[in-house]
């Protein structure tokens, strides 16, 4: 009886902020202005225009979740062997940027690399000659990695951290040795935590626009901007609808098949 | 939904009316849609206190946000201002009622050439009121220039690498390339359209970004020499940046007019046609203009303006630079369509 009404909140929500929403942008997409049933709009991924933006979604995605790991994972693992007292301040400072309004954080970075910005302006300090990385993709990933980092360091150095440590204890006991342990416990055992990361990473990236809005100066089309573009500019709701539930699909079978070891061992912890 | 939406706001904005004014209640009121920030509040005020007609005022961000609450019918308004083309929406779909602007004392301070303009939406003058208008032109930075600039043509004749910045938004940015060739901003003709939008991809290039809001910050901060932008934005330029200049250029460009009418469900429209006559008033329609800051079609108004926002062409446009501009008209459905395939290919062009 009690736990029915702790369900409460969590099925409101499901209800009114999940189940609602993708049951409207389904039956949008299912359907043309008519209102009659069709597949036209899901099938508009594969157009050329569209699929040029996912490719260069799925690219951009891919090389800021690469980027991510190789920043993160090192950052985990000192992390981990800080003996600092205060292990929670040093992570309060990696997370401390995200309380601060993302849009704002990207807008900054918008200042920093423009043609007469900061990073040109130190450049220029020191004779060097200006870079022109503002509004090309080097930019959007830039901006990228910055405000996805933080998602991928937590749930590694999270995994890292719940690793027993008797576990490399009894390693080196048996004579292994510093890459060995790594390569045999501490890589193996945080897999997990990299897998969530990769999920909180890679799925933003993938379907963000706004980003690319800002530091790509409207020249770069991810396709999330397409989708945005299709419900703000065109008001064509139903092919973005559809673009939507393509680019959720294929995010789903992409998750699926990453997962399908990991389920068996530890489940999907998200963080 | 939405109804109850409404009804809840308009519940709490009467408590916070009524909490408000202790003093003698209105006998009638008028409900006046407008766009935010779009009316000195004093207006409103100075406005119940000579006539004895409360206001209730509703503001919108957009012109399609306006219009959604509009047809919403949760509130039944008196008066809406909007942009032309969604005047012209409200006027084809039957939203408005005539006005006699002949009987009012002040409509003549608005100028002739204005009138003329507001015929593209309103043929034959019977329902829109000018309000504001204004142009698209090129803000530049005379710095880093060759010399004065008087046409589109500096956009597109790649002497200004990396250094542009276009609006980001189709039907500027078609508008823009369509004068430049010649043609009229409001074609359907397919062929014009493929044409333009082939420039356009041969400029990309040369572009910095596609900018709205952030296009004039770009050329105040001297990060690109030039960048298309209304003319309100760069009025507000000068104040940051000396060495900026505005420029509708010689091909014409697009006029955009915010006009009043009184919808169809207006009651008082006595009091209605107050209220316009009201905002023509030399004084009022000072108060609103020293507020906006936008161009202002209330020749009164101009006549007694400082020397400075006289010559400035963002504040006021010459009969010269008016001279080919176009005001934007309603564009069919199937345009729309090949409108929005065109943009995608050229924001998809070149990309990795």
């Amino acid at each position: 009886m009690k736990r029915k009404y702790l369900s409460t909140p969590y099925i409101i929500w499901v209800i009114g902020f999940t189940l609602f929403p993708l049951i409207t942008i389904a039956v949008s997409a299912f359907t043309n202005d008519d209102g009659a049933f069709t597949w036209d709009n899901i099938v508009a991924i594969s157009e050329p225009i569209n699929r040029q933006a996912l490719l260069f979604s799925l690219a951009i995605a891919f090389g800021c979740t690469l980027i991510c790991i190789l920043l993160a994972y090192p950052t985990a693992l000192f992390l981990k062997s800080f003996r600092f007292k205060r292990k929670g301040f040093t992570i309060f400072l990696l997370v401390l940027p995200m309380w601060m309004n993302f849009i704002l954080r990207i807008l900054a970075w918008q200042m920093i690399l423009s043609k007469n910005g900061i990073l040109n302006f130190i450049l220029g300090k020191f004779g060097l000659t200006p870079l022109a990385i503002s509004n090309t993709w080097i930019a959007l990933m830039i901006g990228m990695v910055y405000d996805f980092l933080p998602y991928m360091i937590l749930p590694i150095f999270n995994a890292i951290s719940d690793i027993d440590e008797d576990l490399i204890e009894a390693a080196r006991d048996l004579g292994a040795g510093s890459f060995t342990v790594f390569r045999k416990i501490i890589f193996p055992l945080s897999m997990p935590g990299m897998l969530s990361g990769v999920v909180m990473v890679f799925v933003p990236a993938m379907t963000s626009f706004v980003i690319a809005d800002i530091l790509g100066g409207g020249k770069l089309q991810l396709i999330g901007n397409i989708i945005e573009q299709e419900f703000m500019k065109s008001m064509n709701w139903h092919l973005g609808a559809g673009l939507s539930i393509s680019l959720m699909l294929l995010v789903l079978i992409g998750l699926a098949f990453t997962m399908r070891n990991d389920m068996e061992e530890k489940g999907t912890a998200i963080w | 939904m939405k109804k109850v939406i409404y009804a809840a706001a308009i519940l709490l904005f009467g408590i916070f009316a009524l909490g408000g004014c202790g003093k003698e209640e209105p006998k009638e009121y008028l409900t006046v849609f407008n766009y935010g920030e779009y009316m000195d509040p004093d207006v409103i005020d100075q406005f119940t206190e000579e006539t004895g007609i409360g206001i209730k005022y509703e503001e919108a961000l957009t012109p399609e946000e306006l219009y959604a609450k509009y047809s919403s019918g949760a509130i039944s308004y008196d008066l809406v201002c909007s942009s032309d083309y969604m005047i012209q929406r409200l006027i084809q779909e039957g939203e408005a009622q005539k006005v006699d602007f002949s009987s009012m004392e002040y409509a003549d301070n608005i100028g002739d050439r204005f009138w003329e303009f507001s015929r593209a939406f309103d043929p034959n003058n019977e329902y829109a009121l000018p309000y504001f208008y204004g142009t698209i032109g090129i803000l530049y930075d005379t710095t880093k220039v060759n010399g004065p600039i008087d046409s589109w043509g500096v956009l597109f004749d790649g002497s200004y690498k990396n250094d542009i910045i276009m609006q980001n938004s189709q039907r500027d940015t078609f508008m823009i390339t369509l004068k430049y060739l010649g043609y009229s901003l409001n074609t359907s003709d397919e062929g014009e359209l493929r044409e333009a939008q082939e420039l356009l991809i041969k400029q990309k290039p040369d572009v910095q970004a596609y900018l709205v809001d952030e296009a004039r910050d770009e050329v105040v901060a001297g990060n690109a020499a030039m960048a298309v932008v209304y003319s309100g934005e760069a009025y507000l330029g000068h104040e940051y940046n000396e060495n900026l200049a505005y420029v509708v250029p010689k091909e014409g460009s697009n006029v955009w007019i915010d006009s009043w009418i009184v919808t169809k469900n207006c009651k008082n429209i006595e009091a209605a046609q107050k209220f316009l006559d009201f905002l023509c008033r030399e004084d009022i329609a000072t108060k609103n203009f020293e507020y906006i800051y936008y161009s202002t079609p209330n020749e009164a108004v101009v006549a007694n303006m400082d020397e400075e926002l006289k010559n400035d062409p963002a504040i006021t446009p010459t009969e010269e630079d008016m001279r080919n501009c176009e005001v934007c008209t309603q564009i069919d459905e199937d345009v729309v369509t090949l409108y929005n395939e065109l943009w995608k290919e050229l924001k998809a062009d070149g990309g990795e």
